[in-house]
């Protein structure tokens, strides 16, 4: 009896504060693993430390640093993030709308079957990716692109393509875009075609002419909040990409500095170099960036309506 | 009549197959060819037997298939002290934990923030939203300082717990619960119905499209780790198959590439290597096809407003 009702004050307890105990788990692996590390980078970020010293505070050092003192981050880390975010995130963000609607005009069956393996590359994240593409770019002869130049008389011997500082940051963005038609692009796919067709009927009796001012007025309208996520996962995608250059050339740093991308370097710095302080604060400067041109393309796609 | 011609032209998500869709097929079937030819290599080459792998010029179609590229595989790991089979099984089972727990406390999250009231309950899912674009790559020192403080290096929860928490995850199945009437579960909490007791009988029976995705993207996230086996263990017989499948490939700039100095450069290694990404690969395929009706539906609901 006593044992029962001693049960009974247990699961009112856990009842009354079911949002607590629901959320607890979720909330303290969130913040374990996600807040905490970021407010860490932050204030490792300050530092000088090099995970075996005391850490002293240098106040804004590292940052002005990187800023101007740090000649692979200017002539390498930096321009080359431009290049990569310019080509992968951009263009393979305009590229995955385009093939989402593109699918969208054709019958279910075919859009299903092209759609799955559109998707494909992006499961093969990591170590994969090296492996399917060393395939193509091995350095020697029996590489697949080197046996086709070396037959068609364009190279005369093979090249080592992906130590190379010529070619690197090229395979790369070559490789990310192969790879980039991710869960953004299934979601602009969904949006696409939940559109209400009678938004499309009306825009026609109202004026629209073509495919293209169908786009422009009336499939981007109506899908922006889709357009939002597939954006936010473009940037994520393309900064998460960020070592795809020393998962290809094997080496961190990537041969002259070819690939180095900015998570490369922060990964240089503390993990080669051991100068914690300062990859943190190349860390923040990543966070800093996604963050902002995230609030960018939310400007694009949200408060246009509001 | 006229009108009926003119509505023709609009063909979002047709019924049957019309001449006018031919222009699609044009540059779709070249670019889905491309984006799937590196696959179809790594297939054909995982099947090629030796002699064919060093053929000049190379052959892409593998012309006798054989399995000795497997074998291989398990005798190149049966050299060292540890076999193959015990990689795979330490990312099936962080796998399977990974995607199990995923789905168990996000879902318990995500339903308290879709269907109650409380205080803070904005800004948790406002900071989830912006959480969405954390880049786990950006933050390896902190990460690793805090699983050194929390005693988790060399265990294996190292390779599940950091996983766990999948604000994507939480962003999905929270917008496709926002969509489920709150009458329901009104009238369900009127009959005197727990929380817990909503969430298990009312909640999860209808939204198992969007708990299908959650377990789709923890699976690929758990799955291709590096993170663990990389930073994380020291003991070989704890690290996963990914991992596994890095000592393979040379230059992969792994001190531990032992097998990879063996096998990386030689013709061998590349059909070994080949036969290690299928493996890798052929669960992601099996588990996407199978379950992509229900991701194509659970992203219907991802719109961010």
């Amino acid at each position: 009896m006593k044992n029962k009702q001693w049960i009974k004050k247990v699961k009112g307890y856990f009842d009354h504060h079911s949002i607590f105990w629901l959320q607890l788990p979720f909330l303290s692996l969130f913040a374990v693993f996600i807040i905490i590390p970021v407010l860490i980078a932050i204030g490792l970020s300050f530092t000088d430390f090099n995970s075996i010293q005391k850490p002293n505070i240098v106040g804004l050092g590292n940052y002005v640093n990187i800023l101007t003192d740090d000649a692979i981050f200017m002539e390498h880390a930096f321009p080359n993030t431009i290049q990569f975010s310019i080509i992968v995130g951009v263009g393979g963000y305009i590229l995955s709308f385009f093939l989402a609607w593109s699918l969208a005009q054709i019958t279910k069956i075919p859009r299903t079957i092209m759609a799955i393996i559109l998707y494909l590359p992006s499961m093969t994240s990591g170590v994969m990716l090296s492996t399917v593409w060393q395939v193509i770019f091995a350095g020697d002869k029996i590489g697949y692109l080197n046996s086709i130049l070396l037959k068609l008389d364009i190279i005369q011997k093979p090249v080592i393509w992906l130590s190379d500082d010529r070619y690197l940051l090229l395979i790369m963005i070559i490789v990310s875009l192969w790879s980039s038609m991710g869960v953004g692009f299934l979601a602009m796919l969904a949006g696409i075609l939940n559109v209400n067709k009678e938004l499309y009927e009306a825009a026609y009796i109202d004026g629209v002419r073509n495919r293209f001012q169908e786009i422009l007025y009336v499939t981007i309208p109506a899908i922006r909040p889709f357009m939002m996520f597939g954006a936010v996962m473009a940037i994520v995608n393309t900064f998460q990409n960020g070592s795809i250059g020393v998962m290809l050339s094997g080496a961190n740093p990537t041969p002259g500095y070819a690939g180095q991308l900015l998570v490369t370097h922060a990964e240089e710095y503390a993990f080669v170099r051991y100068e914690m302080g300062y990859g943190a604060a190349i860390s923040v400067l990543i966070l800093i960036l996604v963050w902002v041109i995230s609030q960018m393309a939310k400007r694009l796609f949200i408060d246009k309506d509001r | 009549m006229q009108k009926r011609n003119k509505i023709k032209i609009i063909g979002i998500n047709p019924r049957r197959f019309d001449r006018s869709q031919i222009k699609f097929y044009l540059y779709l079937l070249p670019i889905v060819f491309i984006t799937a030819l590196p696959i179809i290599f790594i297939f054909f080459n995982a099947f090629k037997p030796l002699d064919e792998l060093l053929v000049y010029p190379p052959k892409f179609i593998t012309l006798r298939p054989t399995l000795q590229n497997f074998r291989n595989l398990a005798a190149t790991s049966a050299n060292k002290s540890i076999p193959m089979s015990r990689y795979l099984f330490n990312s099936i089972l962080s796998t399977m934990s990974v995607v199990l727990l995923t789905l168990t406390i996000t879902v318990m999250a995500a339903y308290c923030m879709s269907k109650r009231k409380y205080r803070l309950k904005n800004m948790f899912f406002n900071i989830n939203e912006a959480a969405l674009m954390f880049v786990p790559v950006a933050v390896a020192i902190p990460r690793y300082l805090i699983i050194f403080k929390l005693g988790l290096v060399n265990s294996f929860l190292v390779h599940i717990v950091p996983l766990v928490a999948l604000p994507v995850g939480l962003y999905l199945i929270k917008q496709f619960i926002d969509d489920f009437p709150d009458s329901v579960v009104e009238a369900a909490k009127i009959d005197g119905a727990s929380d817990y007791y909503i969430l298990r009988k009312v909640i999860i029976p209808n939204i198992t499209p969007a708990l299908a995705t959650v377990a789709i993207l923890s699976f690929q996230s758990s799955w291709n780790s590096l993170e663990a086996s990389n930073y994380y263990i020291n003991n070989e017989a704890l690290k996963s198959f990914s991992f596994y499948m890095t000592t393979l490939t040379a230059n992969s700039g792994n001190a531990n590439g032992m097998v990879g100095q063996m096998t990386g450069n030689t013709v061998a290694g590349l059909g070994i290597q080949a036969a290690a990404a299928l493996i890798m690969f052929i669960p992601n395929l099996i588990l996407f096809i199978i379950l992509q009706s229900r991701v194509m539906n659970t992203m219907s609901h991802s719109g961010m407003k």
